[in-house]
C-alpha cells in the first residue's frame, strides 16, 4: 500500500509538473505580447510548491518500505536484508539506482517549491520563465524515474530475505555523501533555470546575479561537503590510504565543483560591478552542464565502479538523452541570445576583476583537462583502444594551471575594483613573495619532496597569511559577513593545499608480516602486534588485530579488521586509525602469512587531516557568505520599503 | 556494436567483489607480493612505479593498492625486477609490451594517446587569447 502511495504521488508530482511548465510558458508569452497574464500562468507557483511536498511524499514511501524492510518491493528486496542495522537499511533507500534518483528529483522539487514560496526580488514574468525551466528539468528526470527506474515496483512473490547492501556502503560516511553531492547538483539547476531566464526575458544585469547568488553559494558548499566526504569515506573505507586517485567517479563530482567555483567568483563580479555579463551566464550553463555529465557518468553505469549499481543500456541511453537535450537546449540558447546581450561595465589589467578573470579562466583550463582525461578512454575504447589516465597526468596537467590560479589568488582579493596599482600594494606583495620565496628555499634544502608538493607547501604558507591580507586597514567590527566568508575560505585552500602537499610528500609506508609479540618501527611510532582474534557483528564475522602504538606521546591500541560479510557475500578491510594533531596513523590488517604471521599494512601520513579540515572551513566560508549576502539583501529590502512608505506618506500630506 | 562498450566488461566484474578482499586465498601467494625489498631507494622506486600501475582485475585502482591476486603477481614482477637491476622504466615498457597501454595510468605519446598532450597545449593557448582579449587591449 505504501508504495502504492509512493507511485501515485510521483505520478501527480509529473502531472503538476507539466502544469508548472505550461503555466511558465503561458506566463512569459502572455505578458510579453500585450501584458494582459493568462489566468493559467497564475498556477506556476503553487504547482511548483505541491509538486515539491507530492516529491516529499514520494521519498518518505521509500524511506517507509526500506525502514520496515518490505520484500515485496523489488528495490528493497535486491538492495536490502532483514538483519541490517536500522540506520543502514534507511541509508540504503537511496544507496542504489532508483533510490538515489528519486531523491535527485524530491530535492530538485524542494528547490523548486522554495524558489516559488520565497524568491520575490524578480519581476512576474522573469520568475514564470525561471519555474518553466525547472519544471523541463524536473519533467525528464520524472519521466527517467517512471519509465525506467521505477523505484516501487512491486516483487510476486515477495523474496524472503533480501539481497543486502554492498557492504563498502554500509557505512556512516556513506549515508551523507550522495545527499549532499545532490544538494550540490540541484543547486546548479537551480542556477541554470535563472541563467534561462535571464536569456529568455533579456535580462543579465545584477539583479540576476544577486537572486543566482544564494543558490550557486550553496551548491558548491555542497559540493564541496560531498566531495570531501566521498574523500575520507574512500581514504577509510577502501583500505589503501589514498584520498584522491583521479577515478572517474570522482572527476563526475569534481568538474561541477571546479564550474561551480568558477561561476560563483564571476557572478561576484556581475553583483557588484556589473561586468562579465556573457561569461557569467555561459558558466552558468557549463556547471549544471557539468553536475548533468557527472549524473550520465556515474548513473548510466558507463563507468564501473562502486556507483555502478545500475548496468542498462537502456537506462544509459536516456539519460544520455536527457544530458542531449538539457545540455544542447541550454548551449543552443546561449548561441542565440548571447549576442545581443550588453557586454557589461570595462576593468582594467590590474583590478579586481582582471584578477577573477584570471582565476575563472584557469579554473576552465583545469575544467577542460578534467573533462578530457575522464571522457578520452571512453572514446579511445570506443575506437577499439583502451588507455588508462590517472595521476602521473592530472597531477602535472592541471597544475599547469591551477599554480598560476593560487599565484594571482595571493594577491586578487588586495586589488580594488575597477582599476588599481601594483605599486598601491607594494608591501603586502614583498611580504607574501618573500614567504613564498623562503618556504621554497627551506623546503629545497632540508626535504627531498618533488616540485609539486613543494610548490603546494609554499604556496599553502603564503596563502595562510595573504588570505586575512584583505583585513589591513579595515575596521574589524565592519568587515561585512560576505568577506569574513571569502577570506576563510581562501584560507581554507591554503590548509587544505598543506595537508595533499604534505601527505604526498612525507608519507611514510611499511609493509611487514609479524608474529604475535614482534614490534616494527613505523615514522615515530612503535607498533607491536599484540594476538589476532575472531570477532563477530550484526552482519558479518571479522579477523580483528591487536596493535599496540606507543612513542612519540602515544600509548593505545588500534583494532584493524578484515570483515567477512555473507549477504551479499564479500569481504573488506576496515581501518583502524589513530589521529593526532600532525597527522594520521593508519593500519590494514591484512592476510595469515603462515608459520602464525600476519600481513600489516602501517603508514604515518603528516598532516594528511588537514586537507579534510581545509574543505570544511572552505564550506563554512560559503555558508558566511551566504548569510552575508541574504542579510545584506533583507536590509535594503527594508530600506526600499522604508523609503516608499515614507514618500507615499508624504504624498498623501 | 553497442552503444556502450564497456556495458559487457561492467556486467562481467560487477559480480566479482568491488575493493580488495582480504580473505585468505583470495590473495597472491608471490613472495614479493607484499614484502619491501631490502634497498630503501629500489623499494621506493618500486613503490612509486606500482602507483601508476593498472590493477586489470580490478575496477580503478593500482596494483599497489589492490589486494587481487594478479596484482599481488604484478608486485612481486616490479619488485623482483628493480631488486635484479632493471630501470622503473624498462619494467614498465616490458609490462606494456605484455598487457599494453592500458596498465599503465601514465599515457605515453604515441598515435592513439597524442590528442591527450595536444589539446592541453591547446587549452592553454585559448586562455592566453581569451585572458590577452579581455585584459591585454584595456590595460592602460
Amino acid at each position: 500500500m505504501i508504495a502504492e502511495i509512493g507511485l501515485a504521488a510521483l505520478w501527480l508530482a509529473a502531472g503538476l509538473c507539466a502544469l508548472q511548465f505550461i503555466a511558465g510558458v503561458l506566463g512569459v508569452r502572455e505578458a510579453g505580447a500585450d501584458g494582459a497574464v493568462h489566468p493559467v500562468s497564475a498556477l506556476a507557483r503553487p504547482a511548483a510548491v505541491v509538486q515539491g511536498l507530492l516529491l516529499l511524499v514520494a521519498f518518505a514511501c521509500l524511506l517507509r518500505v526500506f525502514a520496515v524492510t518490505d520484500l515485496s518491493v523489488s528495490l528493497v528486496a535486491d538492495n536490502s536484508h532483514v538483519d541490517k542495522p536500522f540506520i543502514y537499511r534507511l541509508a540504503a533507500a537511496w544507496g542504489n539506482h532508483e533510490g538515489s534518483m528519486l531523491l535527485w528529483v524530491t530535492i530538485l522539487g524542494l528547490a523548486g517549491g522554495l524558489v516559488a514560496l520565497f524568491e520575490r526580488r524578480m519581476d512576474d514574468r522573469f520568475m514564470k520563465a525561471v519555474l518553466a525551466a525547472q519544471a523541463f528539468i524536473a519533467l525528464g528526470f520524472l519521466a527517467f524515474l517512471l519509465f525506467s527506474s521505477n523505484p516501487f515496483a512491486r516483487l510476486n512473490p515477495p523474496a524472503d530475505f533480501g539481497a543486502g547492501l554492498n557492504p563498502l556502503l554500509q557505512d556512516i560516511g556513506l549515508a551523507f555523501h550522495p545527499p549532499t553531492l545532490y544538494l550540490g547538483y540541484v543547486g546548479l539547476s537551480v542556477a541554470f533555470s535563472f541563467v534561462v531566464a535571464g536569456l529568455v526575458t533579456r535580462q543579465a544585469g545584477p539583479e540576476l546575479a544577486r537572486v543566482m547568488r544564494p543558490w550557486v553559494l550553496a551548491a558548491w558548499v555542497a559540493l564541496t561537503l560531498g566531495i570531501a566526504a566521498g574523500s575520507y569515506w574512500a581514504y577509510y573505507e577502501l583500505g589503501w590510504g589514498g584520498w584522491w586517485f583521479w577515478d572517474p567517479v570522482e572527476n563526475a563530482s569534481l568538474m561541477p565543483w571546479l564550474a561551480a567555483t568558477a561561476l560563483l567568483h564571476s557572478v561576484s563580479v556581475l553583483a557588484a560591478r556589473d561586468a562579465l555579463r556573457t561569461w557569467t551566464i555561459m558558466l552558468g550553463v557549463v556547471a549544471f552542464s557539468m553536475s548533468m555529465v557527472g549524473t550520465f557518468l556515474v548513473r548510466s553505469g558507463i563507468l564501473t565502479s562502486v556507483h555502478a549499481f545500475a548496468v542498462d543500456p537502456e537506462r544509459g541511453a536516456f539519460i544520455l538523452g536527457l544530458l542531449a537535450i538539457y545540455v544542447g537546449g541550454g548551449f543552443g540558447l546561449f548561441a542565440l541570445r548571447a549576442g545581443a546581450l550588453a557586454e557589461g561595465k570595462r576593468f582594467a589589467l590590474v583590478s579586481r576583476e582582471g584578477a577573477l578573470v584570471f582565476n575563472n579562466v584557469m579554473l576552465s583550463g583545469i575544467l577542460a583537462v578534467v573533462l578530457l582525461g575522464t571522457l578520452y578512454p571512453l572514446a579511445a575504447e570506443a575506437l577499439g583502444t583502451r588507455v588508462s589516465i590517472g595521476p602521473p597526468y592530472y597531477n602535472p596537467v592541471s597544475a599547469i594551471f591551477a599554480v598560476p590560479m593560487l599565484l594571482v589568488l595571493l594577491v586578487g582579493p588586495l586589488l580594488r575594483w575597477k582599476r588599481d596599482s601594483l605599486s598601491r600594494i607594494a608591501v603586502p606583495l614583498a611580504i607574501v613573495g618573500a614567504l613564498l620565496a623562503a618556504s621554497v628555499t627551506v623546503l629545497l634544502l632540508f626535504t627531498d619532496a618533488g616540485v609539486l608538493p613543494i610548490l603546494g607547501l609554499a604556496i599553502a604558507v603564503a596563502l595562510a597569511l595573504a588570505s586575512w591580507l584583505p583585513l589591513r586597514g579595515r575596521k574589524l567590527k565592519r568587515v561585512p559577513l560576505a568577506l569574513w566568508g571569502s577570506m576563510l575560505a581562501h584560507f581554507g585552500v591554503a590548509v587544505s593545499l598543506a595537508g595533499m602537499a604534505s601527505e604526498t610528500a612525507f608519507s611514510i609506508e611499511r609493509l611487514v608480516a609479524v608474529e604475535a609479540g614482534e614490534s616494527v618501527a613505523v615514522g615515530p611510532y612503535q607498533v607491536t602486534l599484540q594476538e589476532v582474534d575472531p570477532v563477530a557483528g550484526p552482519n558479518w564475522t571479522a579477523l580483528e588485530g591487536r596493535l599496540a602504538i606507543t612513542g612519540g606521546g602515544v600509548d593505545t591500541v588500534l583494532r584493524p579488521q578484515a570483515r567477512y560479510f555473507t549477504d551479499p557475500p564479500q569481504s573488506t578491510s576496515e581501518s583502524a586509525l589513530l589521529t593526532r594533531w600532525d597527522g594520521q596513523f593508519y593500519a590494514i590488517l591484512g592476510d595469515a602469512a603462515g608459520e602464525g604471521r600476519w600481513q600489516l599494512r602501517l603508514w604515518w601520513k603528516p598532516f594528511v587531516t588537514l586537507i579534510w579540515y581545509g574543505a570544511l572551513l572552505i564550506a563554512l566560508g560559503g555558508l558566511l557568505s551566504i548569510f552575508g549576502h541574504l542579510r545584506a539583501s533583507a536590509r535594503s529590502r527594508r530600506i526600499r520599503e522604508e523609503v516608499a512608505r515614507r514618500r507615499a506618506e508624504k504624498a498623501l500630506l | 556494436m553497442t552503444p556502450f562498450p564497456l556495458l559487457a566488461a561492467a556486467m562481467l566484474s560487477l559480480s566479482a567483489p568491488i575493493a580488495g578482499p582480504a580473505a585468505g586465498q583470495m590473495t597472491s601467494s608471490a613472495p614479493l607480493a607484499n614484502t619491501q625489498l631490502a634497498d630503501p631507494q629500489q623499494e621506493a622506486s618500486a613503490q612509486a612505479l606500482m602507483e601508476e600501475l593498472r590493477c586489470l582485475t580490478c575496477q580503478s585502482q593500482s596494483i599497489a593498492d589492490s589486494n587481487a591476486p594478479m596484482a599481488g603477481d604484478m608486485r612481486h614482477q616490479v619488485r623482483s625486477r628493480i631488486a635484479a637491476g632493471e630501470s622503473p622504466e624498462q619494467v614498465r615498457a616490458w609490462l606494456v609490451e605484455r598487457y599494453g597501454d592500458y596498465v599503465t595510468y601514465r599515457p605515453g605519446l604515441d598515435s592513439a594517446t597524442w590528442p591527450l598532450f595536444a589539446l592541453p597545449v591547446l587549452f592553454l593557448l585559448v586562455a592566453g587569447v581569451i585572458l590577452f582579449r579581455r585584459l591585454g587591449r584595456r590595460g592602460e
